[in-house]
């Protein structure tokens, strides 16, 4: 192992799966530097699980090859088994078994020492925070909390490289907060975390970014660099009583525009001019302006725009 | 293998079935059912054969004769015929399925000495009973007319019978032993056949096999669980049979124990094969119901002897592992078999447990898809 390579935790070189005819995912690279959070965004079907479980040694690759931990995904996917942990898009505990007996059940299957196990056990209760209900079947438990108890069984043996697969789908918004902060701690701590989400809001948390769109990477950088490599044209935020009619006006003028909550967002080549343009416009179709300005792109606005183009 | 790893899911496992009442009931109910239903529904035995006795003599040596019958228990009189015609109709309607006739010139013909005929009808859709009933009254008759024969003739060659292990040619005894390998077999793969399917359904196989785990820990710790409510399955089923059925058991507890294991060894790998095959509960279930109830039931020697089978037939009895515990469990109970008598069947059963395991390791693979 060369120098370079003891500071990666995961790379993928042109890594293929097919199911049947369908190209899920369709030559895609990668690498995550040890101790990064590692975000994998895309929407829904775009093959973020499917390459997520390649690397956990769940799926065989058509085509490729890539290394985890060192262990090529290929030939040793039980060695990389030991070393990372998993938590499944679909919750996956028992859900008929306790708290209790969940996190029991885990630490027997990762084979963590007898010395440890009560250590870990009140560690994971306490960041899952079931201390008091852990003798309280699982089905019973709200959304967030199996959450966190999932995340607390899949890291039971401190592994040194964890995959996350949409762990805060279904959750609400301050669970979600909660389990970032969880992942930051991690990540603090020298776990490297591989993390795929469909909410673009969560990207600003990772270290590195790649966008994933039908089975290919369009897109790969840090978040800063990602706003301003693919964000060229500038992003106007407009608010006005009349969201609809003003995007049906800009519309007609050929101008690229998307609704975010009551305001709108407009794509321009350069704010200077198409301000007072844009206010022109709106003016000419009635429409009241309360306030125009140039904005910081978000990452959303950075994917609806690469999206487009691809 | 990580004898740790074995015992979590082994424990996981237990929990799961104690947490669901309905499957526990139904692993403990199912033999306990089979047998008494079985038990009581198939017998061999012939006797209190309905009869229907048309008496044209009405002599006392005629009233002897039929008393005679009657009091063997194997023949039960449910009408005197008035006429002829009456015999056909009580057959006709299955009320009867014994028709004797006594002649007119019966006790005549006796008293003086001459061969006399008798003529009976029997009911013959139902061979083997009719086959059993005349020779029940082949026997009865030819001691009667011995008895009332004015000369008595000494036979030259008497027959003594004995007969070994069945002294009473109970036909329960030699059916509920069989009946407990096959529903044993059935039980067996029954048990283990939504283990697997279940965490597939469930989506808790996913995470299962992220995890380090081995796949003979993983069977190994499935199978402990249903390893034990299979021995207390065997344990019913035998106390059932000596005291229900009254059955007598003669052979080692301590063997039985031992080829029990071998036997639930296969059984239950049989169902783990299928669960991990179909990965659906439902098909599970059904799969492995018909593939080891029918063998079972009809190629084991259980009911229908393999000797009398086609060539082709006895042949795939070898590869049905019902018929080496059938074997072993008839010995066990009638015959109180000792183990250089069993070893060769236990073998059998041993070699089937062997391959099914590792045909149950060979067939999981920790993949998705």
């Amino acid at each position: 192992m060369t120098d370079d390579q003891d500071h990666i935790a995961v790379k993928v070189e042109s890594l293929s799966r097919k199911f049947g005819d369908f190209v899920a995912v369709d030559r895609i690279s990668l690498e995550v530097k040890k101790g990064d959070i590692f975000g994998f965004l895309g929407p829904n079907g775009a093959g973020k699980s499917t390459t997520i479980r390649m690397l956990c040694g769940l799926l065989i690759p058509t085509a490729g090859q890539g290394t985890v931990g060192g262990y090529d995904i290929n030939t040793r996917s039980e060695e990389i088994k030991k070393i990372i942990g998993y938590m499944s898009q679909r919750f996956s505990l028992y859900d008929d078994l306790t708290v209790e007996e969940n996190i029991n059940f885990f630490s027997g299957i990762y084979n963590v020492p007898q010395a440890r196990k009560p250590a870990r056990k009140q560690w994971v209760l306490e960041m899952a925070g079931l201390g008091d209900s852990r003798s309280a079947l699982t089905r019973t438990l709200p959304g967030g909390y199996k959450q966190r108890l999932a995340l607390g069984c899949a890291i039971l043996h401190e592994p040194s490289i964890l995959f996350l697969d949409e762990p805060t789908s279904g959750v609400d918004p301050l669970s979600r907060r909660g389990f970032w902060k969880l992942i930051y701690e991690m990540s603090k701590a020298g776990t490297t975390v591989f993390v795929t989400t469909h909410y673009m809001d969560e990207a600003d948390y990772c270290d590195r970014l790649a966008l994933i769109y039908r089975g290919s990477i369009i897109a790969e950088g840090t978040p800063g660099e990602l706003r301003r490599k693919h964000m060229t044209a500038d992003v106007l935020e407009i608010e006005t009583e009349n969201v609809v009619t003003a995007m049906d006006a800009l519309g007609r003028s050929g101008i690229e525009t998307a609704i975010f909550g009551s305001v709108l967002h407009a794509t321009v080549g350069s704010a200077r001019e198409d301000i007072p343009r844009l206010k022109k416009l709106l003016a000419d179709a009635g429409i009241e302006v309360n306030r125009i300005e140039k904005i910081v792109p978000s990452l959303e606005d950075v994917f609806v725009t690469l999206i487009e183009q691809s | 293998m990580k004898l740790i790893r074995i015992q979590a899911i082994a424990k996981k496992e237990m929990l799961q079935i104690v947490r669901d009442p309905l499957s526990l009931a139904m692993g403990f109910m199912m033999p306990v059912l089979l047998l008494f239903i079985f038990g009581y529904a198939i017998s061999l035995d012939v006797d209190d054969i309905t009869t229907i006795v048309y008496d044209q003599d009405r002599s006392s040596m005629g009233r002897q004769l039929v008393a005679d019958l009657s009091a063997s228990g194997y023949f039960k009189v449910v009408r005197y015929a008035e006429q002829e015609a009456e015999i056909g109709q009580y057959l006709d309607a299955g009320m009867a399925r014994v028709g004797l006739t006594i002649p007119v010139d019966f006790s005549r013909d006796l008293r003086a000495g001459r061969v006399t005929q008798l003529p009976i009808v029997v009911d013959g859709s139902d061979s083997n009973t009719a086959t059993i009933a005349l020779g029940y009254f082949a026997a009865l008759t030819e001691l009667y007319g011995r008895r009332i024969s004015p000369v008595p003739e000494k036979a030259l060659i008497e027959v003594r019978a004995r007969v070994w292990y069945n002294p009473e040619l109970k036909s329960r005894n030699f059916i509920v032993p069989g009946l407990i390998a096959v529903i044993m077999m059935v039980i067996a793969a029954l048990l283990t056949s939504l283990c697997i399917a279940r965490e597939w359904e469930r989506g808790t196989m996913e995470q299962l096999i992220a995890t380090p785990v081995k796949t003979p820990e993983l069977i190994l710790g499935k199978m402990i669980p249903y390893y034990v409510i299979g021995m207390v399955d065997m344990a019913l089923s035998i106390a059932m049979a000596t005291l229900l059925f009254e059955v007598p058991f003669r052979g080692s507890l301590l063997l039985l124990t031992v080829i029990s294991t071998v036997f639930l060894f296969g059984g239950l790998s049989f169902g783990i094969i299928i669960s991990i095959i179909t990965k659906s509960q439902i098909v599970s279930s059904q799969i492995s119901v018909v593939a080891t109830y029918l063998p079972a039931f009809l190629l084991s020697g259980f009911m229908f002897s393999i000797s009398n089978m086609t060539r082709p037939l006895q042949i795939i009895t070898h590869i049905i592992p019902a018929r080496y515990f059938v074997s072993i469990l008839k010995g066990l109970f009638l015959k109180g078999s000792a183990i250089r008598i069993l070893y060769a069947d236990a073998l059998f059963l041993l070699a089937f447990g062997i391959v099914t395991f590792a045909v149950a390791n060979i067939k999981f693979k920790k993949r998705l898809g």
